[in-house]
This record gives structure tokens, C-alpha cells and sequence, in this order.
């Protein structure tokens, strides 16, 4: 137990004290992105690891988070943190069309449902040029010139969704999202609203997702169409993000996201300026490649595979404990698959 | 009048050659039981291979057939041998495995193409890649015509060796219940990676047929991938007879839709298509021929 | 007012009638028998009475209140509880997380949920069990694990679908003895059973249907002696 608050305690030390130390832009700018997709993947883990609705259009609420955000500051004039502040509530009534539309239809067929709405929201945005500039897009000025309150606010976004997320996942709502996923007419049959803990799970799910949009709107001051609605680089890399850092667990999203950040990255930089130009070129073809080498050899995560070290200690599951809460980064207590 | 029926005609020929692509698509998701998102992805290299025959060999793509198809072919039979059907022994949380995979590859292809070709646009004219022909005042794309009638004679075929041969039967049979044909003897593992084959022979089949009509560029796969599933699933999932029907109907919708709306709705009138019949008719058309 | 009745019940699928005119009513604390052939039917009932499709026709009450239209999880809050036929455990969570799930229904913090599955793991004879994930368990105990997760609903009237196929006769007598426990609680059941000697045993009524109809109904004596029953199950020759 004392071992498990030094960690945690070290960890919100290096985390706090980051942009302190290190005062590249370039890294705190990595560190950025690394903590807005421990938000997006996390927030997708909820809907798919632990709810069991597998979406593929995740990228439905950070592009609406994002335009919201950008619209509000663009058409309204209105300070682009009053975007920040909607970009949650605009995904969140997003998803509640998108699961109006979208929840009576199970396994693959959803899924292949959410592509194609990421895909109508990608074309309503390019062609919808009055509202959103089109393939223009949208352009603002930065609020801050430094990355440091970018990063206290996006470790603060970070911090908030894994709260929420463990949180929720520790009550009621936790036990009914994972029945949902395990069975969903026998959950029925044992007083589980189905439809309105799908309908919860997506809100909250959205509603993270798209604030995290939103943030990127004010961070990166401009967003398009193709970056923003992007199916590869936003739905897939939330779904790689939380399989490659461990699906069904908290902590697994979050180490996902700075790995697949820093392999990304690694292969735009040409491994950070040391090799030749082209690998540049190649992050694309990596980040295909990642995908198939997860699917096939990683499908529970580093953190779902993570080999149990004799000196990690496994806290056994006290009755009644959620097992598939992991609190530790490096317990497999999740329920095993296989 | 005349543009009605013109719209009419471009959308059918178009239809008959998305039917090719569907089809593959369907086998696909009828047998595996997979919805193969990279269906569009294997097109684009069919149609690159058929490119490449054509540039540097001078093949006209209507002879490129003959490459490009037995060469996806086997493309095909490896990727459902060494990614796919290893994925059916592991069981996560995320069921939709062999559709991310998909996703992987489609990717891995895309990427691949533009290392080898760039993004420029390509494009592959031959002689007679804008004539036509005219019959009671309507014009008749030329190469549109000839793969419309190249499309209905392979899509004869298909159906031939679907209800002929053994190999088709045992595909049906998997299809229907794979564990019953697996008691019959049907080598379930054989019949999915011919089955991938075949669909991306058929698609690949479509992609030459397409290319003296498309500009070629390494991102054309995803238009087509979502082309693939909006016919599959307008013709009911796992019907060939169906996506038949289904391709056609995309190709009218996307005619009228191109003519009547307006160019860039295009895209999106297959999409919105796609969610109505997703949610109101999941058995697709054909659920309406039904009794 | 009758505790639970089916009134003039009828179910078609497509061209197929399921269910046409089935009637009975459930007194309070009585265990009620259903059975019937193969594809007599029974689930089907169950179906609608847990309203997971329609009915196509009439209606079913419990304690005055119309069912009809009503959702599924609306229907256990109500107070009542089912098992399936083909058990559906949670698989990847422990047993006791099953229960728990299922005792949300009653309570809403965590700590009033595991102390009322605990309770109920008690009752069934499965606190053995308590940590193996549930999808590690013999089909004894899935079926038992599928009776404890109903019951901790606290139902007033629970539905056992064939939870005493599969059994051997060791297992048969714990599922019995857990059965007539629930009933000494005040629990109303009815029951589908294939295994006679479970139904004939315990029941205090029978219903008995047939390709969708009613063909007798009454204690289990005289559903037993009844020739059109006999026909039914093995043909007309013992008739």
C-alpha cells in the first residue's frame, strides 16, 4: 500500500514539475499532445473497454468540441475559452444524436455506423463553409505564447478525466457500463437500463473527448476538416491509444498515449534528426504498422500483458473490489480475457 | 428529359462495376463474417499495378485484367493467411479485432503506394478513353460501356463458380453455417483465405475497369472502402445478389445525387444512404424482395 | 385480483404463431409448473412476460398492473426476475461482481450492493465461489450463479427457465432444496422444466402447452394422468 503512494506520489511530482525542468518547447509540446490523448483514449476506453460499444467515429466529438470552440471565437467573436468550456457540451448533445442513431444496432454494425457518421461530419464540415471556413479552416490567435499554461491546463483536463473515469467506474454506473458490455439482455433482465447507461457512458465519453477538441482549437490555434474529423488520426489513434496502453483499465489509455505520441513522434523527427529525411515520410506507414503489430501481439496492452515482476506485488482483489480497477500501473487484476 | 435518362444511364454503368467491388466485399463479410476496410485500399493497388502495366509496358488495362487480378488474388489469400485468420484464435475485449486489422492494412497500403508513386495524380488515357457513342439521343461513355459489359460477364462467372463448382459451394457452405460445413469437411482456414482472394480479385477487377475513367492517387482507397460497405450493406450483408443491386443503386443515387445537388454531396449521399438503410433496414434490399 | 396473470396470450413471428389464447394465473406463493415439448413454447412465454419482444395479442398481468409495452429492466424493478435457459453469466467478472450488478438493483452504493450479494451468495450455497470469474464455473454452478443474480433482485415472482437441465442427480437435489427454499421465502416461481421428477416433485400447479396452445392444466396428478399430455410428450400410442 505505502509502496503504491510513493509511486503515485513521484508521478504527480515529475508531472507537476515538468515544464519547470524541461524547457524545450518541442518536448513540453509532446508532453501536450501525450496528455490530450490520455484524455481522448481514456474517454474512448470508457465507451468501448468498459461499456463494450466499440465506436469508431471518436473523432465525431473532438472535431465538434474543436469547431464549437473555433466557431464561438471565429463567427462570435467570443473569447476561445468560452469554447473550451463548450466543446464538452456541444460533443455531448453530438452523442446523444450519434447514440439516438447509432445504439440500436450492436457489434460490427455499430461500428460501421460510427465510421460512416465520422465520415458525413468530416464532409458537413468541409462543405458547410459558412459555418466552418471549409477546407479553409479555422484560424486563431493563441491566447498564451507560452506552452506552460497549455500544459498545466492539459495535465489538469488529464488529471480530471482519469478522476472521473476511476470514479465512475468504482460505483453503480461502473458495474452497469461493464454488465452492458458482458451481456446486454441480461443485463436488462436484471433491472439494467441498457439504453440510458449506453446514452451516460457516451456523454461522458463525449463529453471529454470534446473538450479535449476544444483544447487543441485554442492550443494549436488552427484546425481543418481533415485534421480534426481525421479517421485514421484521431478515431483509430484513440482505439490504438487504449489497446496498446491496455484496454478495461484506467491507467492503460494513459500509458498508451505517450507511447504512441512518442513513436509518432520518433518517426516524423527521422528519429529526432539521426536518421535520413525520408523515415519522416514513413510516420504514416508506422503508424499502419503499429496498427496490425498490436492487433496481432499487443491485444491486451502493456498494461493488461505487463509479466508479473516477483517484487510488483499483486494486491489481491479484496472482496467485492472492482477487479477490473487498476490503480497501480503494472497489476493485471482485470478480469483475463482469453 | 434526356438528362434524367443520361443521369440514368452514367449511374447504371458506374452501378455495374461498383456491384464487382460489393461483391468482393460481400464474400468477404458472408464468409469471415469481417467487414474488410480495406477493400477500397486493394483497388488502388490493382489499379496502380494496372498503371504501372500500362506506362511501362504498354498493357492496355483491359489486358491488365489478367494481371492485376491473379496478382491481388494472391495479395489477398496472404493477408487473410498471415493477419487475419490468426486473429480468430485470440479472444480480447474488443470483438471488432479483424476490423481494426483492416484498418491496418489499409493504411500499410495506402502509405506504401505513396512511397512508391507520390501523391501526384496519375491517370491512365488511352485512345479511346472519351469516346462515346450515342443511342436515342443519350451518349454512352465508351471505356464506361465496356467495363459495364466486362463487369456483367465476370460477375456471370462469379456466379457460375459460386453454383457450380465445389469450391463455390463449399464457400457457400461456410458462409451459410461454418460450423456445419467444418463437420462436412470443408477446410474452414482454406476457404477463408481463397475467399479474401476472391474478393480482392473482384475488386481489383473493378479498379482496372475504373482507371481509364478516375484519377489515380494512393488516398483513393477510402472513398471506395466506403463505397464497398454502403453497397454491402444496402444489399444485405452476405447476399451477392443483393450487392448487385446495391452497387447499381449507389451508382443512380450518386448520378442523380452528382446531377441534381450538386459535385461535392457526392460522397455524402452514399453515406447518408448508408445510415438510413443501417438503421431502418438492416437485411437491405433484399429484405424488401422478401416475402 | 389475481397475483399474476396471462390473459388470452398470443404470439406470432412472422407467418408463425408461437402462442395463440394462453391463459393462467399464478397464485402468491405457490410454485406453478410449465411444460410442454420442445418448441411447445415455454420460453416464449417468459419472453414476453420479461417483455423482451411484444405480445401480439392479450396481455399479462402482475398484481393488477399491465405489462404490456413495458421495458425489460422496468419489468425486474417491478419484481420480477428470470433465468435463461442458456445461462448468461458476466463472464469476465468474478461471481461476486455477477451479484452485485444484479443488487444494484435494489441499493445504490457499493457497499450496500456487495453486502446484499454476499447475503444472497450465502442463501444460494455459492460463497464458495465468490472470487472465480464467472466464466470458469461448471454449468452447475452457472446455473445456480444464474438463480443467486435474479434473486438478489428481490423478486416477488422469479421465472426459473430449465435450470435443472444439464444436472446429475447430486447437483438435481441441491437445485431442488434451493428452489423450495425460495419458495419458504415468499418467492412465487414458475417453473419450465423438462425433468419430470423435478416438476411433479415441487410444483402446486401445472400448466401444460403444445404448439402453442394450452392442452391441460392442474395439480401435478392430474396433468400427469391427462392423455392428451401423454400424447403430447410420447405420442399417441401411450394415449
Amino acid at each position: 500500500m505505502k509502496r503504491n503512494q510513493i509511486i503515485n506520489a513521484v508521478l504527480a511530482l515529475v508531472f507537476l514539475l515538468f515544464p519547470l525542468a524541461v524547457t524545450s518547447d518541442y518536448y513540453r509540446h509532446l508532453a501536450i499532445l501525450a496528455l490530450m490523448w490520455v484524455v481522448i483514449g481514456g474517454s474512448w476506453n470508457l465507451l468501448a473497454g468498459y461499456t463494450g460499444q466499440i465506436s469508431f467515429g471518436h473523432a465525431i466529438f473532438f472535431g465538434t468540441g474543436a469547431y464549437a470552440a473555433g466557431i464561438l471565437a471565429d463567427k462570435l467573436g467570443l473569447s476561445a475559452w468560452w469554447g473550451l468550456a463548450l466543446g464538452g457540451p456541444a460533443a455531448v448533445l453530438m452523442g446523444l444524436v450519434i447514440g439516438f442513431i447509432c445504439f440500436r444496432l450492436r457489434g460490427p454494425y455499430f461500428a460501421l455506423a460510427t465510421i460512416a457518421a465520422g465520415e458525413i461530419c468530416r464532409l458537413i464540415a468541409v462543405n458547410w463553409e459558412s459555418m466552418t471556413n471549409g477546407m479553409v479552416g479555422i484560424l486563431l490567435i493563441q491566447s498564451f505564447r507560452s506552452k506552460v499554461p497549455y500544459y498545466y491546463l492539459a495535465l489538469a483536463l488529464a488529471g480530471a478525466s482519469l478522476l472521473v473515469f476511476s470514479l465512475v467506474m468504482k460505483s453503480k454506473w461502473g458495474f452497469y457500463f461493464v454488465s452492458i458490455r458482458e451481456d446486454q439482455d441480461a443485463a436488462e433482465s436484471l433491472g439494467i437500463n441498457a439504453s440510458l447507461y449506453k446514452n451516460l457512458s457516451l456523454a461522458i465519453s463525449a463529453f471529454f473527448t470534446g473538450t479535449a477538441g476544444a483544447f487543441y482549437m485554442n492550443y494549436m490555434a488552427f484546425i481543418d476538416p481533415e485534421v480534426v474529423f481525421s479517421l485514421p488520426y484521431i478515431s483509430i489513434m484513440a482505439i490504438l491509444v487504449a489497446i496498446i496502453g491496455g484496454v478495461a483499465t484506467i491507467w492503460g489509455p494513459a500509458v498508451g498515449a505517450f507511447i504512441m505520441v512518442g513513436i509518432q513522434e520518433t518517426f516524423r523527427s527521422a528519429i529526432f534528426g539521426l536518421a535520413p529525411k525520408w523515415v519522416s515520410q514513413s510516420h504514416a506507414l508506422v503508424f499502419g504498422l503499429i496498427v496490425i503489430f498490436v492487433i496481432l501481439y499487443l491485444a491486451n496492452g502493456v498494461v493488461g500483458d505487463w509479466p508479473k515482476i516477483k517484487r510488483l506485488l499483486v494486491r489481491s482483489p479484496k472482496t467485492g473490489d472492482a477487479t477490473w480497477l487498476s490503480l497501480k500501473r503494472g497489476k493485471s487484476e482485470r478480469p483475463s480475457e482469453g | 428529359m434526356t438528362v434524367f435518362l443520361q443521369t440514368l444511364v452514367s449511374g447504371l454503368l458506374i452501378g455495374g462495376i461498383y456491384a464487382l467491388i460489393g461483391m468482393g466485399m460481400t464474400l468477404i463479410m458472408g464468409v469471415m463474417g469481417i467487414i474488410n476496410l480495406a477493400h477500397g485500399q486493394l483497388m488502388m493497388v490493382a489499379m496502380y499495378i494496372t498503371y504501372a502495366a500500362y506506362t511501362f509496358f504498354h498493357l492496355d488495362p483491359y489486358l491488365a485484367l489478367f494481371v492485376a487480378m491473379p496478382g491481388l488474388f494472391l495479395l489477398g489469400c496472404a493477408i487473410q493467411k498471415y493477419l487475419l485468420n490468426p486473429l480468430m484464435d485470440v479472444e480480447t475485449i474488443i470483438p471488432q479485432n479483424q476490423v481494426l486489422m483492416t484498418v491496418g492494412i489499409a493504411i500499410v497500403l495506402t502509405e506504401i503506394a505513396r512511397f512508391i508513386f507520390s501523391s501526384t495524380y496519375l491517370s491512365v488515357r488511352t485512345g479511346y478513353s472519351t469516346k462515346v457513342f450515342f443511342l436515342g439521343g443519350v451518349s454512352f461513355n465508351w471505356p464506361m460501356t465496356i467495363a459495364f459489359l466486362l463487369a456483367v460477364a465476370l460477375t456471370v462467372a462469379l456466379f457460375w463458380f459460386l453454383l457450380k463448382t465445389d469450391l463455390g459451394r463449399s464457400i457457400r457452405a461456410v458462409a451459410q453455417d461454418k460450423e456445419a460445413a467444418i463437420l462436412m469437411g470443408v477446410n474452414s482456414r482454406r476457404i477463408t483465405i481463397i475467399t479474401y482472394g476472391l474478393g480482392a480479385g473482384l475488386v481489383a477487377a473493378a479498379g482496372c475497369l475504373l482507371i481509364p475513367i478516375f484519377y489515380l492517387f494512393p488516398d483513393i482507397g477510402r472513398p471506395f472502402t466506403t463505397k464497398a460497405f454502403v453497397i454491402t450493406i444496402l444489399g444485405g450483408m452476405g447476399s451477392t445478389v443483393g450487392a448487385i443491386f446495391g452497387g447499381l443503386t449507389l451508382g443512380i443515387a450518386e448520378s442523380l445525387g452528382a446531377t441534381y445537388i450538386g459535385m461535392s454531396y457526392k460522397e455524402m449521399v452514399g453515406l447518408i444512404i448508408f445510415l438510413t438503410v443501417l438503421i431502418f433496414l438492416p437485411g437491405g434490399l433484399k429484405r424488401l424482395t422478401k416475402v | 385480483m389475481a397475483f399474476f396473470e396471462a390473459r388470452e396470450v398470443g404470439k406470432t413471428f412472422g407467418g408463425l404463431k408461437a402462442l395463440s389464447d394462453v391463459s393462467f394465473t399464478v397464485n402468491q406463493g405457490e410454485i406453478f409448473g410449465l411444460i410442454g415439448p420442445n418448441g411447445a413454447g415455454k420460453t416464449t412465454i417468459f419472453n414476453l412476460i420479461n417483455q423482451f419482444y411484444p405480445m401480439t395479442t392479450g396481455d399479462i398481468l402482475f398484481q393488477g398492473k399491465s405489462l404490456r409495452g413495458m421495458k425489460t429492466h422496468r419489468i425486474c424493478h417491478l419484481g420480477i426476475g428470470r433465468t435463461f435457459q442458456v445461462v448468461k453469466p458476466l463472464k469476465r467478472l468474478t461471481v461476486l461482481e455477477n451479484v452485485m450488478a444484479s443488487a444494484f438493483c435494489r441499493v445504490n452504493t457499493f457497499k450496500e450492493a456487495r453486502e446484499l450479494a454476499l447475503e444472497t451468495l450465502e442463501f444460494c450455497n455459492l460463497m464458495s465461489e465468490k472470487d472465480k470469474p464467472a466464466k470458469s464455473l461448471p454449468i452447475a454452478s452457472r446455473k445456480r450463479l444464474e438463480i443467486t443474480r435474479a434473486l438478489a433482485t428481490r423478486p416477488e415472482l422469479l421465472l426459473l427457465d430449465e435450470t435443472a437441465a444439464g444436472l446429475n442427480p447430486a447437483e438435481l437435489d441441491e437445485a431442488i432444496e434451493l428452489i423450495l427454499k425460495m419458495r419458504d421465502r415468499g418467492i412465487t416461481i414458475i417453473i419450465i422444466e423438462h425433468l419430470m421428477k423435478v416438476i411433479m416433485t415441487i410444483s402446486h400447479r401445472i400448466h401444460c402447452i403444445n404448439y402453442g396452445r394450452t392442452i391441460a392444466e392442474g395439480t401435478p396428478g392430474e396433468v400427469a394422468n391427462n392423455p392428451e399430455v401423454i400424447e403430447a410428450y410420447l405420442g399417441e400410442s401411450y394415449a
